[in-house]
């Protein structure tokens, strides 16, 4: 019986991947980390969106009307038009796409990039001093500068969009890992395994690397939430998404102009923008309390 | 065995020290060392508990560590059954490591959180070969459960599922796992409450009499020691000052370190008066010890002697060294 309160007490670190999918734990855990709920719902709705967008009576979010232009929300164009006479509805639903694609392969390569720069640099002691100064060198230029200064040496579209805000986001991924690694490296189970004769590769394999996976996933969804940001930017500016692609960030460029006559071409995609931001943080936060759980308490 | 093999001590240990730099940049160099060990020797023998008691940062744990190469001697001797194994290689010592192993003081980051407990103790049996097939490897899991006293069905937990003192007989478990010869337990009760450390301590040294273990029991709690050494060594600042046996020791101590420490035992009985000794000061930073005897700017006894020649460890007794010059009193008598 006092194991199974110890079992209820203990420090659950590993609840999100250890335990077992049972009916009555996943509402538990459910209840007891609302914003994971709040967040997961509104990505969910944002993904079913982008996949599902033709089927969402849009039309072709290129088709220009030039006698619909500007007009307001109605009936028949929900979101109103722009100044082509486009439909904004239309637009910003493919929009997600872009958005949701690049946010995620964001959170994705920078990730894998940090992943191993972080274990290589917590590994191999000559070569963290070089990497590490080569990300502190990359990290003293705000992300968005230099995504902006890639995009420059780029042609514009979607791929080169993501690899210029994956490598600015790298930094800061790989200086989690390499923390986390460090930390790992000291602690007696790892060197308990040392001296039961485990090797470096299975040491890494099987004690440092799942032992990351829990800051790294939290990490990852704040790159997501930032990639996302950066990407409305870059468009926005004209550096980033190609204008025949529809993406938040240029829907408002365009709708910049007409901003005090026609104020919905920037509203609609500036809410699609902060709620899907706002839901990948709400999961990020979710996911931290619940990956730490002295954390959890104290908040 | 012929007769040479079983008279050779276990584990020898032979002037070993670990100084560890101190970098004071990225780029300027070794501004100085700390010189953790400078300088041990000890023996254990087959089925004999050495403890190495000592103040914290007296260098006793980093000792441990570099006997079981998790750490690089800087210079010194470790020979394991007659075998060196300081200067081996990380793949020509690997077989070797199976022979010793090591239970750490906290049962909490001493257990990796992903790993189910039967994971943990497969690791090293599998690592080493050991297991013939996936039941023999479950049968020797299930005994080993059963040597700690475990229930069986522990294995297929993990560590946070256990409360600090069943943890640390899953350390244990892992520890014997590969079949040790010697066990290094590194403050492996100290961070127990006193039951569990009771229980603790009796298990270790049951283990050690059915198992013919050898045990290097680091600790700074000399309660706990006295309950299950055969031998003491005590250390100051990177140094061994005294070993012997534990009645000698504990009855008749020679170096006024181990008087000291010997005085700050409590003894459960109130109506005991004893003349505590009060050491006054800090232990002195590793980094520059003091010159002669290490002991000298604490030690009531010192004399000017201390403060420039540095004592070494010579026979009082049978199988009883001290590092101190108020037992070397003879020899400048001759010198004068």
């Amino acid at each position: 019986m006092s194991q199974n309160t110890a079992v209820a007490a203990a420090p659950a670190a590993v609840e999100l991947f250890a335990e077992e999918p049972q009916r009555g734990h996943i509402r538990t855990f459910l209840r007891r980390h609302p914003s994971i709920v709040l967040g997961g719902t509104i990505l969910a709705l944002m993904v079913a969106i982008a996949l599902l967008a033709p089927y969402l009576w849009t039309t072709d979010p290129q088709a220009l009307a030039p006698r619909l232009r500007v007009r307001p929300p109605s009936a028949e164009f929900w979101f109103g038009t722009d100044m082509l006479g486009r439909d904004i509805y239309s637009r910003v639903l493919y929009g997600t796409r872009v958005s949701l694609i690049v946010g995620f392969s964001v959170a994705i390569l920078a990730s894998l990039a940090g992943l191993a720069i972080g274990l290589i640099s917590g590994f191999i002691r000559l070569a963290d001093g070089i990497i590490m100064r080569v990300m502190d060198g990359l990290m003293s230029i705000p992300p968005i500068l230099l995504a902006i200064a890639l995009m420059a040496a780029t042609r514009g579209s979607v791929e080169n969009v993501i690899i210029a805000i994956t490598i600015a986001e790298i930094p800061r991924v790989s200086r989690l890992v390499r923390g986390v690694v460090l930390s790992l490296r000291e602690q007696p189970f790892v060197e308990a395994a040392i001296a039961a004769g485990t090797t470096t590769r299975r040491i890494i394999i099987r004690h440092i690397l799942p032992n990351t996976l829990a800051p790294l996933t939290v990490q990852a969804t704040y790159i997501c939430a930032s990639a996302m940001i950066t990407e409305a930017i870059l468009s926005f500016i004209g550096a980033g998404t190609p204008p025949i692609i529809p993406s938040w960030g240029n829907i408002m460029a365009e709708g910049r102009a007409l901003w005090q006559v026609a104020p919905y071409i920037v509203f609609f995609p500036a809410v699609f923008l902060s709620l899907t931001v706002l839901s990948v943080n709400l999961l990020g936060d979710g996911l931290r309390d619940a990956l730490d759980p002295r954390m959890a308490k104290r908040l | 065995m012929n007769a040479t093999a079983s008279r050779r001590p276990l584990l020898e240990v032979n002037d070993l020290k670990k100084h560890f730099p101190i970098r004071a940049g990225l780029f300027s160099g070794i501004t100085g060392y700390v010189y953790a060990v400078d300088g041990v020797s000890f023996a254990i023998a087959r089925g004999e508990t050495l403890s190495l008691v000592g103040e914290s940062g007296c260098g006793k744990s980093t000792v441990g560590r570099t006997v079981l190469r998790l750490l690089e001697p800087t210079a010194g001797q470790v020979l394991l059954d007659g075998v060196r194994i300081d200067h081996l290689s990380p793949s020509r010592l690997r077989p070797l490591r199976r022979r010793m192993q090591v239970v750490f003081q906290d049962p909490f980051s001493s257990l990796n959180p992903r790993l189910k407990v039967r994971d943990i103790l497969a690791e090293p049996i599998t690592n080493f070969g050991l297991a013939r097939s996936r039941s023999d490897l479950d049968d020797r899991i299930a005994d080993l459960l059963d040597k700690v006293r475990l229930p069986r069905d522990a294995m297929n937990r993990f560590p946070h599922e256990f409360s600090g003192g069943q943890r640390q007989r899953i350390g244990i478990a892992r520890a014997l796992a590969p079949g040790a010869d010697l066990i290094v337990c590194d403050e492996a009760v100290s961070a127990l409450d006193v039951s569990v450390k009771a229980q603790i301590v009796n298990l270790l040294s049951d283990l050690q009499r059915e198992l013919h273990l050898s045990l290097l029991f680091i600790s700074h709690d000399l309660a706990i020691v006295e309950h299950l050494t055969h031998r003491v060594a005590v250390m100051y600042l990177g140094k061994i000052v005294e070993i012997a046996e534990k009645r000698t020791l504990f009855s008749a101590p020679k170096h006024p370190y181990t008087e000291a420490l010997l005085s700050a035992v409590p003894v459960p009985d109130p109506t005991v008066r004893r003349n505590r000794i009060i050491l006054s000061g800090d232990v002195p930073s590793p980094i520059r010890p003091p010159p002669g005897c290490r002991f000298h700017t604490r030690c009531p006894r010192a004399f000017d002697r201390c403060r420039v020649e540095e004592p070494v460890l010579k026979a009082v007794g049978p199988g009883h060294v001290v590092a101190c010059h108020l037992h070397d009193l003879p020899a400048p008598a001759h010198a004068a």
